[in-house]
């Protein structure tokens, strides 16, 4: 017998021979799911407002912006660090790269990590942002790349677009995502707390983030 | 069970006992235990609805554990749609036969590991070292405890037990060992510690060709794999290796994408007092050539490893619910004064006390009193975010212990004989000596926690409640058992 089957043994063993239901069929009404789609009411301002709050709140750099001043935002934040060579997905839109000097690298399937590590900054958009727990989320579409390009950079400036992009909650970022892609939901910069509780930014992640949140247009 | 009991390890009185008499331990654990309590109070403060959560995770678990046999077939099913392998280990030493196999496969001698409880407790490092292929701990803490020649101590802080001193001192006689050296002149600074793992883990990163991870969910609907975290090097591992293999718990599984709203809420909040951790990575099944996001074979191993016997148990099922938060760990009293050691096992505090011996059977010392490591003060149950009754439990285990019973072991059904020459009532009565002789111990709980709450059922319930109806099940003693020692042993007692 395989172990599968004897697993699947064990367990049908162990739940015994009373009907159980169908589970996939009866499981819409099995859970009470009365809590809530989000937490408090806010004005569509305010739920940007409260986003850009719980990111600063997680050591996150925040700025505001709107679709004309982003190049020379996107520029400044850029030279503020002098990393050699910047990192970007394929499909990032081109102007917001328009102002920027540095060289910039186009990631491609072949690159290896070691040649991504050579990056000292990554520019991305989203797919979602979370306000009630300060997360932005990438989806792998080509404005975000591959999972590692926001990884092996210590810089990671993260484009939102507001409102469009910003939810209140988990529950509605799930129901905006697609399961089948590579999904990274970030707060905060990479961190750990393991020497006695002193929290360290930076650990294999990007040491700094930074969001820039691009209303109108 | 290879590697899955700690070897030579005393049981829980005498551990605790020799634990308490570390001054060390015991400061930096109530320090550790106390900061992450209260903060972990405000963050789930602020979700107003919280006991609709909690009480949704536990629905959501309840469910998953009634129907598992149809999800663990979903489950396999999409993954393998999506691309990956799906592997059955019925137990520690067959899962650690197929990782081993899988790795060699590769060609690799070497693999890169993110921090999983489920690889700990099936002793994979052991397996693998015992075969020539070297396993590196990527999070911070493993990696102190992997260069320190050490066993984790807590489920989220695993080297909480260790100082900044200590680790200075093991980086800088271990690291060049394993790989890159620490820096010269290395100083004790938690900034300067963590720089040096990460250089000495980076070149690791970027040649591994295999990763080894577990998973914090895995959705049966979509075959999704969740990880949580919060270094990076989780991200490290699911993603720059070629092949990714995952070993994870059988009990893992949630039905759908839409549960994750609910665990995803209450697991970061519960575990490191946060609203999210700082990553989160989710995949289903491999990358295409095109996108070549992330590792091109996937594979994974479904434990059971005792699971299908606990979830053969009406009462005990309950700690299979377990999202592995750690919360109850920073509750508890006995936990605090007695460390993760004394627990000997991989799963410490409160949730080890009933998931271990459920996992392992009661047959060693150690298992049979670790139901007895518990003042019931029943903080553990108030902070679960999926509301396992821990006390209940424990109360379960000790009757079966003392009295015997039916249980199931290796999926076979058997009756468990009262524990011989009463071995179980002699760590029963030291484990209680031990908590009376340390009144903290039993203080501290009994603030928390309300002394009217009902921890025993009188009847036991679903099928259980034709058998328990005709046997009494152990009365709790009207009076109190701390009153009952004060009496009869107060007189006795130095009250250190
Ligand atoms: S038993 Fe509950 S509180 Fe303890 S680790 Fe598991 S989920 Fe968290």
């Amino acid at each position: 017998m395989s172990s599968r089957d004897i697993i699947l043994g064990r367990v049908r063993r162990a739940l015994g021979e009373a009907p159980r239901g169908d589970a996939p069929e009866s499981y819409e009404t099995a859970v009470d799911r009365e809590y809530r789609r989000e937490h408090g009411a806010r004005t569509t301002e305010e739920t940007v407002d409260l986003l850009a709050e719980n990111l600063a709140d997680y050591r996150a750099i925040v700025h505001r912006t709107d679709p004309e001043e982003l190049p020379h935002l996107i520029m400044r934040l850029l030279n503020e660090r002098w990393p050699d060579t910047v990192l970007v997905p394929p499909g990032l839109p081109p102007e917001w790269m328009s102002a920027a000097d540095p060289p910039r690298i186009h990631d491609r399937a072949v690159s290896t990590a070691a040649e991504l590590d050579r990056s000292g900054a990554v520019v991305t958009g989203c797919a979602v942002a979370i306000a009630e727990t300060g997360t932005i989320v990438l989806d792998g579409s080509p404005d975000q790349g591959r999972r590692r390009i926001t990884l092996i950079p210590d810089h990671h400036i993260c484009v939102v677009r507001v409102p469009d992009q910003v939810v209140s909650s988990v529950p509605q970022a799930l129901e905006r995502l697609d399961p089948t892609r590579p999904l990274t939901w970030i707060s905060g910069p990479s961190a750990t707390s393991d020497i006695e509780l002193d929290r360290v930014e930076g650990v294999h992640g990007p040491r700094t983030l930074e969001v820039v949140l691009v209303s109108g247009g | 069970m290879s590697g899955s009991t700690f070897v030579g390890m005393p049981a829980f009185p005498k551990a605790a006992h020799e634990a308490v008499g570390n001054t060390t331990l015991r400061a930096n654990l109530r320090h550790a235990t106390h900061t992450i309590r209260d903060k972990r109070a405000k963050a789930v403060a602020e979700l107003d609805d919280w006991a609709l959560l909690r009480e949704a995770g536990k629905q959501i678990k309840d469910h998953t554990l009634r129907h598992l046999d149809t999800y663990l077939v979903q489950l396999e099913e999409a993954v393998t749609a999506a691309g990956g392998v799906v592997h059955w280990a019925a137990d520690a030493d067959e899962a650690n036969r197929i990782v081993t196999r899988l790795v060699k496969e590769t060609g690799e001698s070497e693999v890169v590991k993110v921090k999983s409880m489920a690889t700990q407790e099936i002793g994979l490092n052991e397996a693998l070292e015992a075969e020539g292929i070297h396993a590196y701990e990527t999070d911070l803490a493993e990696l102190i405890v992997q260069l320190g020649h050490d066993r984790p101590s807590h489920i989220l802080v695993p080297a909480i037990h260790r100082n900044r001193g200590e680790i200075r001192d093991i980086f800088a006689k271990e690291m060049g060992a394993w790989g890159r050296p620490a820096p010269e002149g290395l100083t004790d600074t938690p900034a300067e510690l963590a720089e040096a793992a990460r250089l000495h883990l980076r070149e690791k990163f970027l040649r591994a060709k295999v990763g080894i991870s577990g998973a914090n969910f895995m959705v049966a609907e979509t075959g999704t794999l969740v990880v949580v975290e919060s270094e990076g090097n989780g991200r490290m591992c699911l993603t720059l290796p070629e092949t990714l293999i995952s070993v994870v718990g059988i009990e893992k599984i949630v039905p759908t994408w839409r549960d994750l709203e609910v665990f995803l809420q209450t697991l970061p909040r519960s575990s490191t007092a946060e609203r999210m951790n700082p990553y989160t990575s989710m995949w289903t099944g491999t990358s295409d050539a095109e996108t070549a996001d992330g590792p091109r074979a996937f594979h994974l191993v479904l434990l059971d490893n005792g699971r299908t016997d606990t979830l053969a148990d009406e009462v005990g099922r309950q700690a299979l619910r377990c999202i592995r938060c750690s919360a109850c760990l920073n509750v508890c009293p006995v936990y605090e004064r007695a460390g993760g050691h004394a627990y000997g096992s991989v799963y410490p505090g409160p949730i080890g006390a009933i998931l271990s011996p459920q996992l392992r059977g009661t047959a060693s010392e150690i298992d049979a009193s670790l139901p007895y490591a518990s003042s019931l003060c029943g903080a553990c149950y108030e902070v679960c975010p999926v509301a396992i009754d821990i006390p209940e439990v424990l109360v379960h285990l000790r009757e079966r212990i003392v009295q015997g019973g039916p249980a199931t072991r290796h999926g076979n059904r058997v009756v468990l004989k009262p524990a011989k020459g009463h071995a179980a009532e002699r760590a029963a009565m030291r484990a209680a000596g031990w908590a009376f002789t340390h009144p903290g111990a039993l203080r501290a709980g009994q603030r928390v926690a309300s002394r009217t709450r009902r921890f025993h059922p009188r009847t036991l319930p679903g099928p259980g409640r034709a058998w328990s109806a005709t046997r009494d099940l152990p009365l709790v003693p009207a009076e109190p058992f701390r009153d009952w020692w004060q009496r009869t042993h107060g007189d006795k007692e130095s009250g250190k």
